[in-house]
């Protein structure tokens, strides 16, 4: 296994001057994936039971082998031609199964995509595939992407942390971080809606980057808030992260909301150095809300003080290179980010549902029915999990005219509230003229299997530090800062205004730069050979 | 704990979202939608007055990010064949479905 490990720019690299073909890469991670991954996840099977399941990571749906080698085979050829293959070549990745790739089954973690294969192929991935990237599968997720654990999927066994295997990985994207730490794939393409890329990232230990709302196109994205959604990637450093935003952003005639602002050179800015930028902290970020299911309340807590400790520590670096960090860096609405979510997710979500009923493409129910009305009841009730029947039955009761109490309407006030909050810091001629805001990623570090799932008010407030970045469009990049003292990793973001990704970026190479010879950077997940 | 969503609400509701609930479900639904609404109640502080402004979308989308509406031209769909077989049951390039239900009006 030397690939399985190594930065996707250092792969293309090898690649490219002919020192080892896309093929031989191949199948080096596919024979990683057969090592660590154990039973691919499926509808009706069990949850992980045996010892080898236990300890397997489980972050695949479908592995899609002969396509990567008919991708991988074609790159060789043109390498071998002297044309140029693109500056991801041969790069093995996969997708998150909320992509549709034409010809490969898109479920997105439900039943009622089961036995969906997609018949056109998302812009996100179609320039991956341009870029020269190598597609091996895809990867399991929360049911729709309606989760912060990844195990909602209908698809079973869920995926395990390869960190310690008897927790979570995080979701939605759950897959795309497990399979990215555990070397198979440098690199995934997740989603990224209350903070579905950001917080497997932290927990999995990998970069990942939420770019702004409308940077990347949601073509072919099966949508679950269509104000939200933003499509990213995942990856192992920040210059394997730069390299994926430059192939797939952009705007695209097939989505309306992708924004037409020209796409940077993300790479040119990257290794610039970082004095004088304002870096700000804000004590909102260092507390945490959580719900007490014996007394139905909501209550606060001062944040872990590992987490806290490791992003101060963070701060700490970045002030030795230069940067201004500016404390105390008021969010004042930041409090009503759940709520909000509850509202503007639930109600878009009961929307982007209603097209699931049997009729057109996926599960039809097998039982008897009368007419149209029973079909629907029956294809629905029986092929959705309790995650989606939850948001479109808030999203229904949240507008449904006999019972609006106002609730839509005040969460697109909080919304434009949180955004302000959000620009008011950012402005350059504010009281804060910040670069950039430094926070936590996550309240915890990655939580056992079984813990929270079922609490759905816990579940959702494991994303309260990533989701006000979702109401407010503004790009978000989550990077691993360091473990806590049971050895899981802990992340910490940095949020931008809006199309800053390039500064993001550079704030986060120059950390990995400073902080490359720690001895953290050389932990590997105990399931991977030593010298990985 | 607020128990907003009654048990009539929450039937009214499965109604609209078109669900048959397997047996057992419906309680671990309803009690977790009223869990949610606890949360959701903390947007009742957010005033519902003229000057404070919405937002549909977090980035403002003006001249400068939004796309241009495309001619109005009529393009067949490439994937036609490929859409048609995705269907559960197909006769002739129609989607059989049953009977849509339909009442007598008075």
């Amino acid at each position: 296994m030397k690939t399985c490990y190594l930065p996707a720019y250092a792969i293309a690299d090898l690649i490219k001057t002919r020192q080892i073909s896309a093929v031989e890469v191949l199948e080096e991670t596919l024979e990683r994936v057969r090592d660590v991954d154990g039973r691919v996840g499926q509808v009706d099977a069990s949850q992980a039971q045996s010892k080898e399941d236990l300890s397997s990571v489980h972050a695949f749906t479908t592995l899609a082998d002969e396509h990567a080698r008919g991708q991988a085979e074609k790159i060789d050829q043109m390498v071998k031609a002297g044309e140029s293959p693109g500056p991801l070549a041969g790069v093995p990745y996969t997708a998150k199964d909320i992509f549709t790739v034409k010809g490969i089954p898109a479920t997105a973690g439900s039943k009622i995509l089961s036995n969906y294969v997609a018949p056109y192929t998302a812009t996100a991935v179609e320039r991956m595939e341009t870029a020269g990237a190598v597609m091996i599968g895809k990867v399991n997720l929360d049911e729709f992407t309606y989760g912060s654990s990844s195990e909602s999927s209908a698809l079973k066994p869920v995926p395990r942390n390869p960190w310690d295997t008897s927790r979570v990985t995080g979701g939605s994207s759950g897959g795309s971080a497990a399979a990215v730490a555990a070397g198979e794939g440098a690199i995934s393409l997740g989603t990224d809606t209350g903070g579905s890329i950001r917080q497997p990232a932290a927990f999995c230990g990998t970069v990942g980057l939420k770019p702004t709302y409308g940077r990347v196109s949601r073509y072919g994205l099966i949508a679950f808030g269509s104000s939200l959604d933003c499509p990213g990637p995942l990856a192992r450093n920040v210059t394997d992260a730069a390299l994926v935003l430059q192939a797939i952003a952009g705007e695209d005639p097939r989505d309306n909301t992708a924004a037409v602002v020209p796409v940077p050179d993300y790479l040119a800015e990257l290794e610039k150095d970082i004095r004088g930028l304002r870096i700000g902290l804000s004590e909102e970020f260092f507390r945490v809300t959580y719900f007490d299911a014996d007394t139905g309340e909501l209550k606060e807590n001062p944040i872990d003080g590992e987490i806290k400790d490791a992003v101060l520590s963070v701060a700490g670096f970045l002030a030795q290179l230069g940067a201004d960090i500016v404390i105390d860096v008021p969010l004042p609405h930041s409090k009503y980010g759940i709520p909000t979510y509850f509202v503007i997710s639930r109600v878009e979500a009961s929307s982007n549902l209603l097209r699931y009923d049997g009729v057109k493409y996926g599960f039809r129910t097998d039982q008897p029915f009368e007419d149209l009305r029973e079909l629907y009841r029956k294809t629905r009730g029986a092929a959705f999990g309790v995650e989606p029947k939850l948001r479109m039955l808030m999203g229904i009761y949240l507008s449904a005219a006999q019972f609006d109490k106002g609730y839509y309407q005040r969460a697109l006030k909080a919304r434009a509230l949180i955004r302000n909050d959000f620009e008011t810091i950012f402005d350059p001629k504010g009281n804060y003229r910040l670069d950039t805001l430094l926070t936590p990623t996550t309240p915890t570090t990655a939580f056992p299997i079984g813990g929270v799932y079922g609490d759905s008010v816990l579940m959702q407030y494991s994303d309260q530090l990533t989701v006000t970045t979702n109401h407010a469009g503004i790009p978000g990049l989550s990077i691993p800062v360091g473990f806590d003292k049971k050895g899981l990793p802990i992340g910490a973001q940095f949020l931008g205004p809006d199309y800053s990704e390039g500064l993001l970026l550079r704030v986060g190479r120059a950390f990995e730069k400073v902080t490359a010879n720690e001895e953290w950077r050389n932990r590997r997940p105990p399931l991977l050979p030593a010298n990985d | 704990m607020t128990d907003k969503i009654s048990a009539d609400v929450f039937k009214r509701l499965v109604d609209l979202a078109s669900l048959e609930l397997p047996e057992g479900e419906s309680e671990y639904l309803r009690k977790e939608l009223n869990n949610q609404m606890v949360s959701v109640e903390v947007l009742e502080s957010i005033p519902i007055d003229a000057e404070t402004g919405t937002a549909a979308h977090g980035i403002p989308y003006t001249e400068m990010n939004s796309p241009v509406p495309r001619e109005d031209i009529t393009r067949q769909d490439p994937h036609r064949e490929d859409i048609l077989k995705q269907a559960p049951e197909l006769e002739d390039g129609y989607i059989v479905v049953p009977d849509i239900s339909h009442e007598e009006l008075d």
